[in-house]
């Protein structure tokens, strides 16, 4: 109970816990409701209750006498298992569960916002998508996107191995937004696989009826089945609940706080668009066929690395700082083509005899570096930075720990930098590679 | 009838737009616009299965179906917060800080700690699925000529989007109305007499008006509830006019103690809703009927012992067969037939007699048939036999649309318990108790006082004072009054009255202000402009503002064009009577007029002497149109006759 001091000792006295219907009376006035639960981050002193019309109040318990009408127990949700019948005839598509809100559940008694965690649970609120696949859920966990870490996932990519191992055609990734597009190049890096592999999220929870949840779940699911046998991202196109893009793992990133066509694919276009759960249309061929790959997985990541962000101002102490604390790789957001001031040039330097990696990219977000055009690129290329070419800083910064991961040897960790992986670097600027 | 010994008892719930700067949630102006939308964004609402009960994958997908919307939406004038992308801003303070105004005048406890709800709503018309509401106050009452009424409820919400049009695939909705504060206010359902209710809605309206709310059409809505002893709670949704409350009461009455009747005269007759569901494609393959040969399957059903039930008439124009059939219509059929008015629409006595025998119903039994799809026309009946079902027990809870005569129309049943649950997108807000004092020692004047403080302030007359605050503008009479003057009577008469004519002219007079009202009369007490001068020159001003406004609102190639929208400071009352040749001349030119004319009528005055006055003095007034004052006319041109006389 997140009652505090004041409050607390108030419900004490009348041996009053939640979910208890209970009569408050304040002067003149009396209120009738069951006691709730009050988020933490609340007031003292004031009693949360829902009043028989379903409204929540909040009563300041100075001056306030309560009663005990009818003891009541804090509600708990069950539900009732779905059976669910496999059909030989269809796919069988894994969602792997991390977290985030793709599918939760309203307990409309406390108004409290459950997560699911079953297949069941989860085929309840979105039952069509037995029309598609069937489907089998596990709960990896269950984090805030901005809570996860390396290690999660490295799991998560043992995971999805081992049950593409057991014949799964197809997994889904359900995870929060907010840093998707790591995990979409982390697993990008880390797996090579014969089946696709999606991630997919909401930005709206699904405890809502306008979540964006279901849409894109439908369509991660038909993705899953598709023949895009690539590490993906698949969310809302548009603010319209009709269809949804499929973007590639490592060309792809968050660019709104707030929209559901949050998700854009960076100096790329999406692969493919997903309709009803079916592909509506491609846009180009250029990409891993199902079954053309043998499933690998390559999981050691170097954590010790950081993002370092140049701005007017910047001083070295940020780079000594990190070279000090016995960091092994650090990715630069440069400015413009890949560029940080020139007084910081003696850092680097040092940095880079350390022996630590240094991955240049572009704060501009969209385009490809070029280190040639002004001296400073020139002299930061000798002091031994690697060009990040047209990669996310997200990307870059998870293939910076990925490749510390396979060597650690400079050259190889340049080499694997600077070599396409999996999509993340091209060499060609189309025009239609911005603001899509 | 004798409401007492029926056992009647209504309440009310009054929904008011708050004129508030900015929306409930976000930043956008609470103003409803009507240029062509910007974009229009598709979406979808998902009930969660549990609101479905046990899952009906048929009734699911139905339900689905049905669900798809198109939002109008407007570049700069709605924001990402009404399509349901953003999370709501901040509470509005001002709307709540209304509320409580609102609540205290209705003499309401204020609630310590607002907490945001979210009440499910999934017709589309809160592109979220829900719609944001507050309890702000309760327990509060009101005073009525015919006594106290309760007033149970105030609740701060968010208004709806508005419906634009209902296709087969699409509701459109526009954005520009969800998210404009509204306070709700429950009375309590013990008034007793329609007559009441409707005194309470005016004396409710007279003192909502009294704070800074929206008003005209829309602005405010009003809900009856209504109930007898042996009926049901009903639900009458959008009563647009109060002096229909207490005939809609006795319709509505009526209609509840036509349905016992029929509820008693099923149980005397024995009879039984059958609930097969009979295919009659083969009676009516060779039908005359246009409707039945057109449609793609034809079902019925049987109601055993309802003869001459279903062709009652329960309410004037309404039979008990219009209750079922408004069941049907909410699964897209346009209508039902029943023997009870069969032969007709080109059915014939044998298609009804040998549906009859092939159904195995007597004379006793009624059939209803509906044309339709398949599985349409199925789904229409299976809630045909739901409603006649519900016939055994009297009177169903249901909320039903007001219509304009008097009557209503199902709409759907009662919601039952609220689905409510926190917004938790929203901190809680606690209520200051120097705020709720700081606005109860300032709480504006009721429409009452008002008027008796104005009759003596400005010694009106009863009916000016009662037409000024009625219309509103007792606030800009005030205002105006403080800065010039000029008899009162004038003034207000010019806002009471002379206002209103000129927007009948079709004059959109809503840019007129008190400032150009001030700076007109100003004119007349400086002796410019004589009083006859006001009316045309405020109308030039609106004319004026109007065009500016106009203009500031086309679009060259999607973009606003630039025009200085400081209207007030291009308006100059002076100039406009300047230009519209109304300023008044001084008396050197009046003279220098008058003994043009005199000298060019000479030979009449020569002949009438001072009889010429009369002709002269009209023709004087004419040629000087208003610009000069009749007495000062009068005056010179006695002296100038005088003078020629001599």
């Amino acid at each position: 109970m997140a009652y505090k001091k004041i409050a607390q000792d108030f419900l004490n006295k009348s041996n009053i816990s939640i979910g208890d219907l209970v009569k408050v009376e304040k002067g003149e006035i009396q209120y009738n409701g069951i006691l709730l639960d009050r988020s933490e981050d609340a007031e003292d002193n004031h009693i949360v209750l829902k009043i028989d019309n379903g409204y929540n109040i909040g009563l300041n318990i100075s001056n306030a006498k309560i009663e005990l009408i009818k003891k009541g127990s804090k509600p708990e949700i069950k539900y009732d298992n779905v059976e669910i019948v496999n059909d030989p005839e269809k796919d069988n598509i894994l969602i792997i569960s991390t977290g985030g809100t793709v599918s939760s559940i309203i307990d409309y008694k406390t108004g409290a916002v459950h997560p699911v965690f079953t297949a069941s649970d989860l085929l309840k609120a979105n039952s069509e998508l037995l029309d598609l696949a069937n489907i089998d859920v596990k709960a990896l966990y269950n984090i805030l996107s901005e809570n996860m870490k390396p290690e999660y996932w490295v799991n998560t990519a043992k995971s999805i191995a081992d049950e593409i191992n057991n014949g799964v055609d197809g997994v889904v990734v359900a995870h929060g937004t907010d840093t998707m597009h790591y995990t979409s190049a982390a697993l990008s890096f880390m797996l090579e696989s014969p089946v696709p592999i999606v991630i997919t999220g909401a930005q709206r929870s699904s405890d809502r009826p306008s979540t964006d949840a279901f849409l894109n779940l439908m369509n991660s699911v038909g993705a899953a089945k598709s023949n895009i046998a690539e590490v993906t991202v698949c969310m809302h196109g548009t603010l319209d609940d009709v269809y949804c893009d499929l973007h590639r793992g490592t060309k792809v990133r968050k660019m709104h706080t707030s929209r559901r066509d949050t998700f854009r694919s960076i100096d790329n276009e999406p692969i493919a668009r997903f309709k009803n759960g079916e592909l509506s249309s491609i846009n180009t061929n250029n990409y891993t066929k199902r079954n053309s790959k043998e499933l690998k997985l390559s999981d050691n990541l170097e954590s010790k690395v950081a993002i370092i962000k140049t701005f007017p101002g910047i001083t070295e102490e940020l780079i000594n700082y990190h070279v000090d604390k016995g960091y092994k790789g650090l990715l630069i957001e440069g400015t413009g083509l890949g560029h940080i001031p020139d007084y910081m040039l003696n850092a680097i330097k040092r940095a880079n005899e350390e022996n630590i990696a240094i991955v240049m990219t572009s704060q501009c977000i969209y385009g490809t570096l070029n280190m040639n055009v002004y001296s400073t690129g020139r002299k930061l290329l000798n002091a031994g930075v690697i060009s990040g070419g047209d990669m996310t800083p997200e990307t870059a910064y998870v293939k910076l720990c990925w490749a510390l991961g396979q060597s650690e040897n400079l050259n190889d960790v340049t080499n694997i930098i600077t070599t396409n992986i999996a999509g993340e670097l091209n060499e060609k600027s189309s025009l239609k590679y911005f603001l899509n | 009838m004798d409401w007492d010994d029926l056992g009647l008892k209504m309440g009310l719930e009054i929904h008011q737009q708050l004129n508030t700067e900015t929306k409930l949630f976000c930043p956008c102006a609470t103003e409803l616009i009507d240029e062509r939308f910007d974009n229009e964004i598709k979406r979808g609402l998902r009930p969660t299965q549990s609101e479905l009960g046990q899952i009906d994958r048929a009734a699911f997908q139905e339900s689905m179906r049905k669900l798809k919307f198109n939002y109008e939406a407007y570049n700069h004038r709605t924001c990402l917060v009404e399509t349901d992308d953003e999370p709501p801003h901040d509470l509005n303070e001002e709307a709540l800080d209304l509320a409580i105004t609102i609540a205290s005048l209705l003499n309401m406890h204020i609630i310590d700690e607002v907490h945001t709800m979210r009440k499910q709503v999934i017709d589309g018309s809160n592109t979220g699925g829900f719609q944001r509401t507050s309890l702000v106050a309760t327990d509060g009452y009101l005073e009525t000529p015919q006594g106290k009424v309760a007033i149970e409820n105030l609740c701060l919400e968010e208004d709806a989007c508005r419906r634009i049009a209902t296709e087969n695939d699409f509701t459109h909705f526009r954005l520009d109305r969800l998210g404009i504060p509204l306070v709700e206010i429950t009375t309590d359902p013990s008034i007793h007499h329609p007559e009441q209710v409707k005194e309470v809605a005016y004396v409710l309206g007279q003192i909502l008006r009294s704070t800074n709310v929206k008003r005209g059409l829309g602005t405010i809505r009003q809900d009856l509830n209504i109930s007898i002893a042996k009926g049901s709670r009903v639900e009458l949704k959008g009563v647009q006019n109060l002096d229909l409350i207490p005939e809609m009461v006795e319709l509505e009455v009526q209609r509840q103690l036509n349905l016992l009747n029929i509820q008693e005269e099923l149980k005397s007759r024995d009879a039984r809703v059958l609930d097969d569901i009979h295919d009659l494609d083969e009676i009516f393959k060779n039908t005359s009927s246009k409707i039945l040969s057109t449609a793609q399957s034809i079902k019925g059903i049987v109601l055993k012992g309802f003869k001459g039930l279903v062709g009652l008439e329960i309410q004037k124009g309404r039979r008990f067969g219009t209750e079922l059939s408004s069941y049907a219509k909410k699964r897209e059929v346009s209508g039902i037939f029943h023997t009870d008015e069969l032969p007709a629409y080109g059915i014939s006595q044998e298609e009804t007699e040998s549906m009859r025998s092939y159904l195995n119903a007597d004379e006793d039994d009624t059939i209803v048939i509906v044309a339709h799809d398949e599985d349409i026309a199925i789904s229409a009946l299976e809630e045909v036999i739901r409603r006649a079902n519900m016939a055994f027990d009297g009177v169903p809870e249901e909320t039903r649309k007001a219509l304009e005569d008097g009557t209503s129309e199902f709409m759907r049943p009662l919601p039952t318990a609220n689905r409510m649950y926190l917004e938790t997108d929203i901190p809680l807000f606690k209520i200051d108790k120097n705020k709720i004092i700081n606005i109860r020692n300032n709480l504006p004047e009721l429409p009452e006082e008002k008027k008796n403080r104005i009759i003596d302030e400005y010694s009106l007359s009863e009916d000016l004072a009662k037409q000024l605050v009625k219309k509103l503008h007792a606030d800009e009479f005030e205002i105006i009054m403080k800065e010039i003057d000029v008899d009162s009577t004038l003034v207000a008469s010019f806002l009471a009255y002379n206002l209103r004519e000129i927007k009948r002219e079709g004059i959109v007079i809503k840019h007129i202000n008190p400032k150009d009202l001030i700076a007109t009369f100003k004119l007349l007490s400086a002796e410019k402009i004589s009083k006859d001068a006001i009316t045309d020159i405020i109308k030039e001003i609106a004319i004026n503002k109007e065009a500016i406004e106009q203009q500031f609102n086309e679009k060259e190639n999607g973009f606003i064009k630039y025009v200085d929208k400081d209207i007030d400071n291009n308006i100059d009352p002076e100039q406009i009577a300047k230009s519209l040749d109304l300023l008044l001349l001084g008396e050197n030119d009046v003279e220098n007029i008058i003994i043009e004319i005199v000298n060019n009528n000479s030979s009449m005055i020569k002949e009438r002497e001072m009889g010429a006055i009369g002709p002269l003095m009209g023709i004087s007034m004419k040629k000087l149109k208003g610009k000069a004052d009749g007495k000062l006319v009068n005056k010179i041109l006695k002296e100038e006759i005088k003078k020629l006389l001599n």
